[in-house]
């Protein structure tokens, strides 16, 4: 498995072979607090690098989830759609949302590292 | 205009709050556990709530002024006692609604809770109505604490000793460090509780021996989803200019001595609406499955022909489930209506409820 990249709109990805598995950073879940809703993108659909793949929420409100990368869902994480608090335990792990066949794995590139997201989420929060 | 702070703010950071602006306050929405957790715990222990930023407003006077108020509120406060609160509210000639209050029946006078947003704007529309003739006194140095649960009582009749003899909606004074408190069995979260008025400079101690004895502060995130669940209106949501007490489904807090004769701010649309019927009524609607539904979404009916709207919309989490209020056309207000919610360009499933979502559990009195 590949390092963690991150993007701008708090998602985390890894890679393994060209199949990269999506889900939502621990800043991200502290910002939204209790998660009590998830949706995830349909199996089998293609979604587009930056564009909404998802949606969360909170008590307080809706966010979308964004892809940080285009490919084709080839699987979701049920358990968080049957049990959104999942969400707020795990986010880094077993709370990942979807699955994505690859199209370009250059696409990482643009990604930034654990330091770098760490520095971008400190900044973006303060 | 600068951001004005309750005299609990430096306790909330203390406890990590998170703030966010509120009617011109930074007041908490969130501590470190959370919304879910702390609404939880308001159900199954006692949380303490810093309502400081809503209106304190006492007006002093005599049977003349109890008559002047009948002219403003649909209410029978001849026969009110003293130290007995009503729920109601202020209202335009149309029966528009400039806010919602507790008006509680003083020795001298009359104390109204107001809602923060609104409590300037209510001080002067009364002191029109009333053409100056009262002395009124929107507080600015009592601080105003809210305890809710089942442990309420005990809480806090260990630090103010005769509490517990009070029932639902009523108040009186007490001593507590050689000052007095006004103190009312009341609330907003469907829970036994208690509403303090106490001296800013107090405050803090005040709520730290709450605190020490097992309750806990609570945000305004909780406090909402708290006050949902037991079907309670937030002014600004349910409530405005646009609605009506009837439409808003409050009938009950209109006395019924009121609307034989009228006489007050609003009554003729009001004794209207009650023999014609509103268009349109507040309900509690349920969506399926675990989609929320916020406000402003907008309801169909199951043909899809639009018949309302969201007002508020949350996760309940004592129901465990999607809860929300709303405005619906009157023929589709009965209990078990399908209808449809607008969410995210798709229409999903949800059904008209009886509300409250969450049974009460006030302490109730002979009146």
């Amino acid at each position: 498995m590949s390092d963690v990249k991150f993007s701008k709109e708090h998602e985390w990805i890894t890679l393994e072979g060209d199949v990269a598995t999506i889900g939502i950073t621990q800043h991200a879940t502290e910002m939204l607090g209790d998660i009590v809703f998830a949706e995830l993108p349909e199996k089998g659909s293609n979604v587009e690098k930056d564009g909404t793949a998802g949606v969360v929420e909170s008590t307080k409100a809706a966010s979308d989830v964004y892809t940080p990368v285009s490919g084709e869902v080839v699987d979701i994480n049920q358990a968080i759609v049957d049990d959104p608090a999942k969400i707020n335990e795990d986010p880094e792990g077993a709370a990942w949302f979807f699955k994505l066949k690859m199209k370009d794995i250059s696409e990482l590139d643009s990604l930034m590292n654990k330091e770098e997201y760490d520095k971008f989420a400190k900044e973006s929060s303060s | 205009m600068e951001i004005k702070k309750t005299s609990l703010n430096k306790l909330h950071q203390d406890c990590q709050a998170k703030f966010v602006e509120f009617a011109g306050y930074e007041m908490p929405i969130q501590y470190s556990k959370g919304v879910i957790e702390e609404h939880k715990f308001t159900r199954s222990h006692a949380g303490i709530f810093d309502v400081s930023h809503m209106g304190q407003l006492f007006i002093y006077g005599n049977e003349n002024l109890t008559s002047d108020l009948e002219k403003i509120f649909p209410l029978d406060l001849k026969n009110l006692q003293q130290n007995c609160s009503k729920y109601s509210f202020l209202m335009n000639e149309k029966a528009g609604i400039y806010d919602d209050l507790i008006i509680t029946k003083l020795e001298n006078g009359y104390l109204i809770i107001l809602n923060a947003a609104c409590k300037e704007k209510d001080f002067e529309i009364l002191n029109n109505i009333l053409s100056k003739k009262y002395k009124m006194e929107l507080s600015n140095d009592r601080a105003l604490v809210a305890i809710q649960g089942p442990k309420a009582v005990e809480i806090l009749n260990e630090t103010i000793n005769g509490v517990k003899n009070l029932t639902f909606m009523t108040g009186d004074w007490f001593d507590y460090n050689g000052q007095k408190l006004f103190v009312t069995r009341s609330g907003y979260t469907g829970e036994d509780g208690f509403e303090i008025s106490i001296l800013n400079d107090l405050a803090e101690e005040f709520t730290k021996s709450l605190i020490k004895k097992g309750a806990e502060l609570i945000g305004l995130g909780a406090r909402d989803t708290l006050r949902l669940e037991a079907g309670l209106c937030l002014y600004g949501h349910e409530l405005d200019l646009n609605k009506t007490p009837v439409e808003a489904n409050l009938k009950w807090a209109i006395s019924k001595e009121r609307l034989s004769n009228g006489g007050f701010v609003g009554s003729d649309k009001i004794i209207n609406q009650i023999k014609e019927g509103a268009k349109q009524i507040r309900v509690g609607i349920k969506p399926e499955g675990r989609l929320i539904a916020r406000e402003k979404t907008k309801i169909f009916n199951e043909t899809e022909l639009p018949i309302g709207e969201i007002t508020s919309g949350t996760f309940g989490p004592s129901i465990n489930g999607p809860i929300a209020m709303g405005y619906v056309d009157k023929e589709f207000s009965k209990i078990d209506t399908k209808i449809l919610l607008e969410v995210r360009g798709k229409k999903h499933p949800a059904n008209i409820c009886k509300l409250p979502f969450y049974k009460k559990s006030y302490v109730k009195g002979a009146n």
